[in-house]
């Protein structure tokens, strides 16, 4: 016993020292995570299924980046201006082949499911299908050795909170999902689309009599959600580089964010994306890193054992 | 001009050329990350011949074939659909499949075939593929039968229960770190019904947590839970043995007063072995389908809430499925660690449950026949595959098909070449009540 009060004793005064670097390295992982999670949840809230292919959207998004990024840049080491267009082009070239692998998916792999009604079941089967498929397509193309990204930017500490340094990446990722967020926040609250996305989202039959085009409504959550999920996975591969398999841990994670936030619930998502991103890394405190898939997993079965609805509460149709 | 007709058609024209040319991809030569588009470029551009006949493009004769491949199946289906002959013949076949004395020979010829099979294939590398890739495996689709066939929970971490059986049978038998329950050295056999048990509990365990969540949940759930068992099997050096795994696990044997036998290093004993559990697992499960059970299943199956209202009970009989499902995968886990001897962490992944799945989803969920067959024929070509590989084929690209297979069979035959009876039935009563539930 008194062993395990020292441990935690010991463990809690080392969390103390690290809390700000963890508490910022939280945040950037979380703010990931919130970017995948509003994917999950957009789509949850318009079919009623969760997207399992969705980890591949980020996988496909990160490649893409890592591919434009790779040609522009070459050997040269960019500062200033063109850093920052660089990674907006990055951004653009994974969220926009995000969107494109997103719609191809839904076109293929739901659409058909849809038009005859099948049990759920079929979506799942359909759905993970599609996930191995681009999965193992990516590594039997692209190699299966992990390869860095050429860096657009300088990486250096630009301030720090608290002694805890914040790096030029954390800002990076920081400023561009934050801006993200904010828009697609807007889109789905104020704009024509993100009524009749909250209208599919409450009652799609009824909104279908109201003249609302329930396929292309769809299509456009997927273009949403896949954008999203394709430019976190630059944002993601900026830091840690491409590999085939890089999408499933950090989807799982998201996922979990989005169940945390009360899946269908956009806010809800980025909520439960920064508390789950900031948990995990003050966990590394505890266990050893190999656990720490282990902790954000068993914060999924228990948010699903006691709050299934999450913290923000469920639907799409009403957050905002 | 007729300009639908035009437009129907050049569509279709497209959609075969895009899926002929994915084929293509595919089916070509691997690309690499430092030149991404040389996969692509190679796999449409290369020569190939068509059947020896010409030498073309690949994107030209994947093209060729697509097209063809469509016309047979556009005819078959029309051939199909206003022919009063098929017809006749398909209600005259189905009359006498239902014939019981047909069903009691059938069943004997497959068994003397099952039986004689040995005695034919003297190929090395295939008396080792029947046992540890065919028969096992058509052990472990019968098992996941149980829980995504007859009750209808999509369990993606099925390999966890293999695990499971494995893992406890190196423990039985002394081969772990772990010291053993009953001193070191024990046979195998022995280990079997420790392992079915210790799978089952594990059933159970997972189950009665998860099995209150609905079925998308479920699945991702199940499906970290899979990877969980791997991460600990790997980190937990002093139970497990961690990445290396074991090397240690004896072979069956038999010491029963004059009767002394010892499973050693060729493939045949075993696949006898194997065989005999498979007919009793097939006998099992097919008794429990046709119980008081496995309506039970069907019924919770279809309508939660209706089965519910009849005063079953979902949760103790969606557990019992997990439990009864790992059983067989226990029994696996079993002849794999004792034939092989040695095991790791790595075999038990997620690719592998996703492999025992679609086994499952190809011959027919929910229908014992159809998953035994799926299991036979899929794991027959992928062996196949090993052993001849085709130019261009790298043993992970199986589960660029096994993806590609799940999403066509979902969207072409749901319910497997050989849908189960009870499924066929239901089926619209099914969507139209999902529907109504959203």
């Amino acid at each position: 016993m008194h062993g395990f009060l020292s441990y935690l004793n010991a463990h809690f005064h080392a969390l103390r020292l690290e809390f700000w670097g963890l508490f910022i390295g939280g945040i950037g992982s979380g703010i990931i995570y919130a970017m995948v999670a509003i994917g999950y949840t957009m789509v949850y809230g318009v079919l009623r299924l969760i997207n399992f292919a969705h980890s591949e959207i980020f996988m496909t998004g990160a490649f893409a980046g890592y591919f434009t990024l790779n040609y522009l840049i070459g050997s040269s080491s960019p500062t200033g201006f063109s850093s920052i267009l660089l990674i907006i082009v990055g951004i653009l070239a994974g969220g926009i082949t995000g969107s494109f692998f997103a719609v191809v998916l839904e076109r293929v792999a739901y659409r058909p499911l849809r038009i005859r009604k099948a049990p759920k079941i079929a979506y799942l089967i359909s759905a993970i299908g599609a996930s191995y498929f681009l999965l193992n397509l990516a590594a039997k193309e692209f190699g299966r050795i992990g390869r860095g990204i050429a860096q657009p930017y300088q990486n250096h500490t630009v301030f720090t909170i608290f002694g805890a340094p914040v790096e030029m990446y954390n800002i990076i990722i920081f400023v561009a999902a934050g801006i993200m967020l904010i828009i697609v926040d807007r889109l789905v609250s104020k704009t024509k689309l993100g009524r009749s996305i909250r209208s599919v989202a409450q009652d799609s039959e009824t909104a279908s009599l109201m003249g609302v085009d329930i396929d292309r409504t769809i299509a456009m959550t997927f273009v949403i959600g896949g954008f999203l999920g394709g430019a976190a996975g630059f944002l993601y591969a900026l830091n840690v580089g491409v590999l085939y398999s890089m999408g499933f841990t950090p989807a799982l994670k998201a996922f979990t964010a989005a169940v945390l936030g009360g899946i269908g619930n956009l806010r809800g998502a980025v909520i439960g994306g920064l508390i789950l991103g900031v948990t995990e890394s003050f966990t590394v405190v505890f266990f050893s890193g190999a656990y720490t898939d282990v902790v954000a997993f068993a914060i999924l079965v228990l948010v699903l054992m006691f709050r299934p609805t999450g913290i923000l509460g469920e639907l799409i149709g009403r957050s905002a | 001009m007729n300009l639908p007709f035009i437009k129907k058609l050049s569509t279709k024209a497209l959609i075969i050329l895009i899926s002929s040319e994915l084929a293509a991809v595919v089916t070509g030569p691997p690309g690499n990350g430092d030149t991404p588009w040389v996969g692509f470029h190679d796999s449409i551009t290369q020569k190939a011949s068509f059947f020896g006949l010409f030498v073309t493009g690949r994107w030209a004769l994947f093209y060729a074939i697509g097209i063809i491949s469509y016309l047979a199946v556009h005819f078959f289906k029309k051939l199909n659909s206003n022919n009063s002959a098929m017809d006749s013949l398909r209600s005259q076949y189905s009359s006498v499949a239902k014939n019981k004395y047909f069903k009691l020979a059938a069943v004997l010829v497959i068994g003397v075939l099952a039986i004689l099979l040995p005695t034919v294939i003297t190929d090395p590398f295939w008396r080792e593929a029947m046992v540890s890739q065919i028969a096992v495996f058509v052990l472990l689709a019968l098992g996941l039968n149980v829980v995504v066939g007859f009750a209808g929970l999509l369990d993606l971490g099925f390999v966890a229960f293999y695990a499971v059986g494995a893992y406890a049978t190196a423990w039985c038998t002394g081969a772990l770190p772990m010291p053993p329950i009953f001193g070191s050295h024990v046979n195998p056999f022995f280990a079997i019904p420790i392992a079915i048990i210790l799978a089952m509990v594990a059933g159970v365990i997972l189950g009665i947590p998860t099995l209150r969540l609905r079925g998308d949940y479920l699945a991702i759930v199940t499906l970290g839970f899979g990877e969980i068992i791997t991460l600990f099997a790997n980190n937990l050096t002093g139970i497990t043995g961690g990445a290396q795994g074991t090397e240690q696990v004896p072979h069956f044997s038999l010491h029963i007063g004059p009767l002394k036998y010892i499973w050693g290093l060729d493939p045949v004993p075993y696949y006898y072995l194997v065989i005999g559990f498979v007919i009793l697992f097939i006998f099992i499960f097919y008794s429990l389908e046709h119980s008081r059970v496995g309506r039970a299943w069907t019924a919770i199956r279809e309508d939660e809430v209706a089965a519910e209202s009849l005063g079953i009970n979902p949760l103790k009989y969606k557990v019992m499925a997990f439990a009864i499902g790992a059983a067989s995968a226990g029994f696996a886990g079993v002849m794999t660690a004792a034939q092989s001897n040695f095991l790791t962490p790595a075999t038990f992944t997620l690719a592998l449950s996703i492999n025992i799945l679609v086994l499952v989803i190809f011959g027919g969920m929910g229908s014992i026949f159809g998953v035994v067959f799926g299991a036979i024929v899929i794991q027959t070509i992928t062996m196949y595959l090993i052993h001849t590989p085709p130019a261009g084929y790298q043993p992970p690209d199986l589960y660029i098909y096994i993806g590609a297979l799940l999403v066509i069979m979902m969207i072409f035959r749901p319910g497997g070449l050989f849908p189960a009876r009870r499924r066929q039935r239901a089926d619209v009563a099914t969507s139209s009540l999902e529907n109504s539930n959203d």
